[in-house]
């Protein structure tokens, strides 16, 4: 069956853009169409940009037939409602900030912006990120393209959603707790969230300052390596960026990780693991040991406590961050107030979803006086174990091999009222986000009612090129990716 | 654990939240129940331990003492709920 262009991988259109057999308007013509006819069932997309879409694409066939063409040139992206786009609405999920309009862009969407990429629009999330379903979003959940009764993950949901109903050709979400690896395995695309500090943060809304990444969801890992290098480097306007070279991640993709040391930490591999994501592990594992990579057992003794640690230190810090939602300057005003702290009040009251006030609340309940030390400080002291975890554990592995979640993507409704149950979900992808090291989900199979489950490799600081080798390796050796949801 | 009525009062206060009743005793048993659950790390003696706030090893990024152009005050206002002149508009601070 031929291929329709909205199934094309970045580096096919690339390919197929150069070779002028499909211009840029066409590509974008035919997103926009496959947009207008699978979002109403998947309902990715808060915001669609038709027109802006194809005067990008104008442009970039413009540059295409002058020679200047990048990788990126035309090519159909989609973002996260959490990344600031100049005139055009962002929202990040949330009535808070249902008619805010940016006055400027992130910078890593004005990085692929600056590249040709072509703007599609705006991505569904859970309200400003706080969420594992996408069904915190104001504007109702996202579906899983593979059973749309089921959830997409979260809070990346729609950016996941977007790939894996080929409604764009590759997104961009952020992971502060697993946002991007969770949905990426819960919808069979490929997910990664770099090491902190590797990409810019500025212009994209702050959830939990020490934790939030940007990174890429895309169709396959080549695509996962060429939007990595395009938005990945220093921004002065991001004091938290690392100066530190942008390496070619494409050039990484050697195929071959014969003698590749790769650990399986006990405490990631734990009985009560879904017995689907059990067979695809095992096969994994056996797939890694025919590729020529030696197996080691390792331990992260404090896993146990990551989450609890998590939902301290991103509580506590989104409570500061979400203290800027007051109604003065930006976003929503109460209509009826009496005095400014008043105003305050009712604005946030209004404005807020309810996971964002439950977090809103632990996280001031554990900064305030008398709790301070016992809660956030300790907190942060169980982080440094976490993080001494794998610092040890990288001194005899390359990357770390882990089921991405406990369970395929549940049913929406399913947990909703249950938040402590909800967070639990959250156990293997947090550990990543407190050492601030880097790691990559990827397609793995399949459970027995047909949905996907993604692996997890877990790599050293500013090590985005081993697992994205040990990933593509993987990935050329099985045909998960390949498989397309029906819609 | 258990959190009163009053304890999520005083926590919505310093919040800047006003809850309703309902919300006020869903969260006080659902925080209760986090916040009992996060109690977890005190199984761990941390008595040593310096606190991790970034986990990537970063010093004081400085830049010069350079000025330029900022974004200007039509740009900066544009969302304001309510605009006079350069000014946010907001109910009386001061009484």
């Amino acid at each position: 069956m031929p291929m329709e262009i909205f199934d094309l991988t970045i580096h096919e259109l690339r390919d197929k853009l150069e070779s002028k057999e499909v211009s840029s308007v066409e590509a974008t013509r035919a997103m926009l169409a496959r947009i207008e006819a699978t979002d109403p069932k998947i309902r990715s997309f808060i915001t669609v940009t038709p027109e802006q879409a194809l005067l990008d694409a104008e442009a970039a066939d413009r540059c295409i037939a002058d020679g200047k063409a990048g990788t990126l040139t035309g090519i159909p992206l989609a973002l996260k409602d959490i990344f600031l786009t100049e005139g055009i609405r962002t929202t990040c999920g949330s009535r808070m900030l249902h008619n805010f309009i940016p006055p400027y862009s992130a910078t890593s969407w004005e990085k692929l912006k600056e590249q040709g990429a072509v703007l599609l629009g705006k991505l569904n999330q859970d309200e400003f990120a706080m969420g594992s379903s996408n069904e915190s979003s104001c504007f109702g959940p996202s579906r899983n393209p593979w059973n749309t009764e089921c959830i997409p993950g979260g809070s990346s949901g729609g950016s996941a959603a977007a790939v894996a109903a080929r409604q764009a050709t590759a997104t961009l979400g952020t992971d502060t707790g697993g946002s991007i690896r969770q949905p990426a395995s819960h919808c069979g695309c490929v997910g990664l969230k770099p090491t902190y500090g590797r990409v810019s943060r500025y212009g994209v809304i702050a959830y939990a300052s020490s934790l939030d990444q940007v990174g890429p969801l895309t169709r396959d890992v080549t695509d996962c390596a060429i939007m990595l290098g395009a938005i990945a480097g220093h921004d002065p306007k991001d004091s938290t960026s690392v100066d530190t070279p942008v390496p070619d991640y494409r050039a990484a993709l050697t195929g071959n990780i014969k003698g590749l040391r790769i650990g399986l930490p006990k405490e990631y591999f734990i009985e009560g693991l879904d017995p689907d994501v059990q067979k695809a592990m095992a096969q994994a594992i056996e797939t890694y040991r025919n590729l020529g990579a030696d197996f080691v057992d390792i331990s992260l003794p404090h896993t146990d406590y990551a989450v609890a640690t998590y939902y301290l230190i991103a509580t506590a810090e989104a409570s500061s961050n979400l203290a800027r939602y007051d109604g003065v300057r930006f976003g929503h005003r109460s209509p009826q107030s009496e005095g400014l702290i008043d105003m305050m009040t009712k604005s946030r009251s209004e404005g807020f979803g309810l996971e964002v006030k439950r977090r809103i609340m632990i996280g001031t309940y554990a900064l305030s006086s008398g709790y301070y030390d016992a809660y956030y400080v300790k907190a942060q002291k169980v982080r440094t174990l976490i993080l001494r975890d794998f610092i040890q554990a990288f001194e005899g592995v390359d990357v770390i091999l882990t089921p991405v979640a406990p369970t395929p993507a549940f049913k929406i409704g399913e947990k909703i009222n249950d938040p402590l149950q909800m967070y639990l979900s959250d156990i293997f992808t947090i550990p990543v986000n407190l050492a601030g090291t880097c790691a990559i989900a990827l397609p793995a199979g399949f459970s027995t009612n047909g949905l996907p489950i993604g692996l997890q490799l877990i790599g050293k600081p500013f090590g985005e090129e081993a697992i994205l080798r040990a990933a593509q390796a993987f990935e050329q050796a099985t045909d998960w990716h390949n498989r397309q949801a029906e819609l | 654990m258990k959190l009163t009525v009053a304890d999520v009062e005083h926590v919505a206060r310093l919040a800047r939240l006003e809850l309703g009743e309902d919300e006020k005793n869903l969260f006080a048993g659902q925080m209760g129940a986090i916040l009992g659950y996060v109690k977890k790390l005190n199984e761990l003696n941390t008595d040593d331990i310096l606190p991790t706030s970034h986990a990537v090893p970063m010093e004081n990024a400085f830049r010069a003492d350079q000025t330029w152009p900022s974004i200007g005050v039509d740009k900066a206002l544009a969302n304001a709920p309510k605009r006079v002149n350069s000014f946010y508009y907001v109910p009386k601070v001061i009484e």
